[in-house]
């Protein structure tokens, strides 16, 4: 345990020095000592150490002047001051100085040996608990929640203004577009990010069983109630409530969210005790809440409340530029997980992900690329592997081409991919010869993929 | 490997002889009683009244250092180090030398209760203690090893009274 922990002990006299370094060697520390302030700064400098004993008188720099040095250059370091005179206020500068504690000579072994047990003990512990903090950050960082566009610098500008603060965030975009990646990136970069953020997907559950859910229930609430269990608003104490489409809450469950919104206080299905929890809450909805107010489906209270700080996040094909960072990370990740070697993605490709329309936004694009790498067989991706049975120029364009060469286009290629490509099959469904069907082919350059 | 136990200021002949018969059950070399008139009175402090256990263990290095086996001082004298108030004993890391004091293993200085068994229980696992240290050992985290830290009276008695197998093998 203390195996490793390195002690400097600093005295003028020789024989102290000497009488120290073997009983704490014996201890099984690494030992080093030095004759004065100045030898020991000497040493600080070149080595670590994870404990300082200090003589108080010492000629030159005394030890009270040596310990403010000392924690000057490293303010973690554990200092224990040795006196031979103990006096109240040179205790009380010490302390207040920053050292761990302070000894009269001589000092008991068994407090001496305890006391530096407990030092390097507590070293160890906050040396571990930042290590530990760190690793936390490491896995909780929402890491694929990435882009250079001008939108998503606007994205992580907000999340960075919004974050520190305990205001209620809702956040707003299509499907696939990382709501949760958002509201996870609020959670982690506040004060609450060593508790929980605890995520309810309010749209897939029934009234009943989201009430007991957001505020738990007591054993024998209701049938199959067999032991009491924790609510959702109870487990996020201390942290954040990411309550995920919360356009699809009922009316009645409107009403219990906004009283325990505002009140933070809640009683479990079936119990009486009121519940305090001290919990943020960040919502998300893909829906356009303010007609769903408007036609009396959302309350307008609730909305008000929930509706503080609001984050729009962008769709996949309004910033388009940053499909290519987003592409080679997903490649990235999955290429490593599945231990394939592809490392590219192909011109063809990458141009092809640019234009097409992803309806599923980022979600989308991160299964297309998972499965790319599932079926590729070469180092780069190539459009082969993608999971779309078009043309590569199906997407010129920016996609929302208006024009009717344009949804003629996309219409023919709609009916040729339902019927696998039959030709005979598509040109009666489109009512054209086959022969027109293939000079239309042509024309706009369509081709089978992956077939 | 000889073993030489040094008396100074010691006089309890009975735990002598015990302890004599109870290392030659446990070291397969001989052990040997050596009396080198070792006059410590200089490392008497007159402010503590006890004895600096390091000046004692100089003072039987100048006197023993020809000798073949380790040499360990067996003494009724309280001793001291310089920053504590007292040590049990005290050793050469991977040396020759050591030093026991039965003072503070004595029941008497505690609740005024003579118990010989305990005394010898005691002083047998301080023996053991300080010759690990010359054998090499740093102390043990293992409460059932002789090598266990002891700084109190109270560690002494809980700490096993041999070395656990891996500080045996070590000394092997």
């Amino acid at each position: 345990m203390n195996g490793k922990a390195k002690i400097l002990i600093v005295d003028d006299e020789k024989v102290v020095r000497e009488s120290l370094f073997h009983w704490f060697e014996e201890e099984g520390y690494t030992v080093d000592t030095a004759e004065s302030g100045e030898d020991a700064l000497r040493k600080f400098e070149k080595g670590k150490f994870d404990l300082f004993l200090l003589d108080m008188k010492m000629p030159g720099m005394s030890g009270l002047e040596l310990l403010k040095k000392i924690k000057e250059s490293d303010p973690d370091s554990i200092v224990i001051l040795i006196t031979a005179f103990a006096s109240v206020p040179t205790a009380i500068t010490a302390l207040k100085d920053g050292a761990y504690d302070y000894v009269t000579k001589p000092v008991d072994p068994d407090e001496l040996a305890h006391l530096v047990k407990k030092a390097v003990e507590q070293r160890e512990l906050k040396i571990e608990n930042e290590q530990l903090k760190e690793k936390i950050e490491e896995i909780n960082k929402p890491d694929n929640l990435i882009g250079e566009s001008q939108q998503m610098k606007r994205i992580f500008d907000l999340i960075h203004t919004v974050a520190p603060t305990d205001t209620t965030v809702m956040i707003r975009g299509e499907s696939g577009t990382g709501k949760e990646l958002v509201a996870k990136a609020i959670h982690i970069n506040s004060k609450r990010k060593y508790f929980p953020i605890v995520t309810v997907n309010c749209g897939a559950l029934a009234e009943t069983l989201l009430e007991s859910e957001l505020f738990g229930h007591e054993k024998g609430a209701f049938t199959g109630a067999h032991f009491k269990r924790k609510g959702k608003f109870e487990m996020a104490d201390g942290g954040t409530i990411f309550l995920d489409e919360v356009g699809s809450v009922s009316p009645k469950m409107q009403v219990e969210l906004l009283r325990v919104i505002e009140t933070k206080q809640f009683s479990r299905v079936g119990g009486n005790q009121i519940i305090n929890s001290d919990f943020r809450v960040i919502t998300a909805t893909n829906e356009p809440l303010e007609d769903l107010v408007k036609a009396g489906k959302f309350r307008e209270d609730l909305y008000y409340r929930l509706n503080v700080f609001s984050i729009i996040v962008p769709p996949l094909r309004e910033r388009r530029e940053d499909i290519p960072l987003l592409a080679h990370f997903f490649l990235n990740r999955f290429s490593t997980s599945m231990n394939k070697p592809i490392k590219n993605i192909s011109k063809e490709a990458l141009d092809f992900l640019v234009k097409y329309d992803w309806r599923g936004n980022v979600r989308e694009l991160e299964n297309a690329v998972e499965r790319a790498v599932v079926v590729g067989k070469e180092s780069s991706i190539k459009v082969e592997d993608l999971p779309f049975h078009v043309s590569s120029n199906q997407f010129e364009g920016n996609g929302d081409g208006k024009s009717l060469s344009a949804i003629e286009k996309k219409h023919i290629l709609n009916v040729l991919c339902e019927n696998n490509w039959n030709i005979s099959r598509s040109a009666h469904i489109l009512e054209i010869d086959r022969v027109t069907l293939y000079n239309k082919i042509n024309k706009y350059g369509l081709r089978q993929i992956n077939q | 490997m000889n073993i030489f136990l040094v008396p100074v200021k010691f006089s309890n002949t009975a735990l002598l002889s015990s302890v004599v018969e109870e290392l030659s059950h446990k070291f397969k070399g001989g052990i040997k009683i050596f009396d080198i008139n070792l006059d410590i009175n200089n490392s008497y402090s007159d402010e503590r009244a006890q004895y600096f256990s390091t000046q004692i263990i100089a003072l039987a290095i100048k006197k023993t250092d020809d000798l073949n086996g380790k040499v360990l001082i067996l003494t009724e004298a309280d001793l001291y180090i310089p920053v504590l108030t007292f040590v049990f004993g005290e050793a050469q890391l991977n040396g020759k030398h050591s030093i026991v004091s039965v003072c503070r293993l004595h029941e008497e200085f505690y609740s005024e209760i003579t118990d010989e068994n305990l005394l010898k229980e005691r002083t047998l696992k301080e023996i053991f203690h300080e010759l690990g240290h010359n054998f090499g050992l740093k102390h043990c985290a293992d409460w059932d090893c002789v090598m266990h830290s002891s700084t109190s009276i109270e560690e002494v008695d809980i700490k096993g009274n041999y070395y656990c197998k891996k500080c045996e093998r070590e000394i092997k």
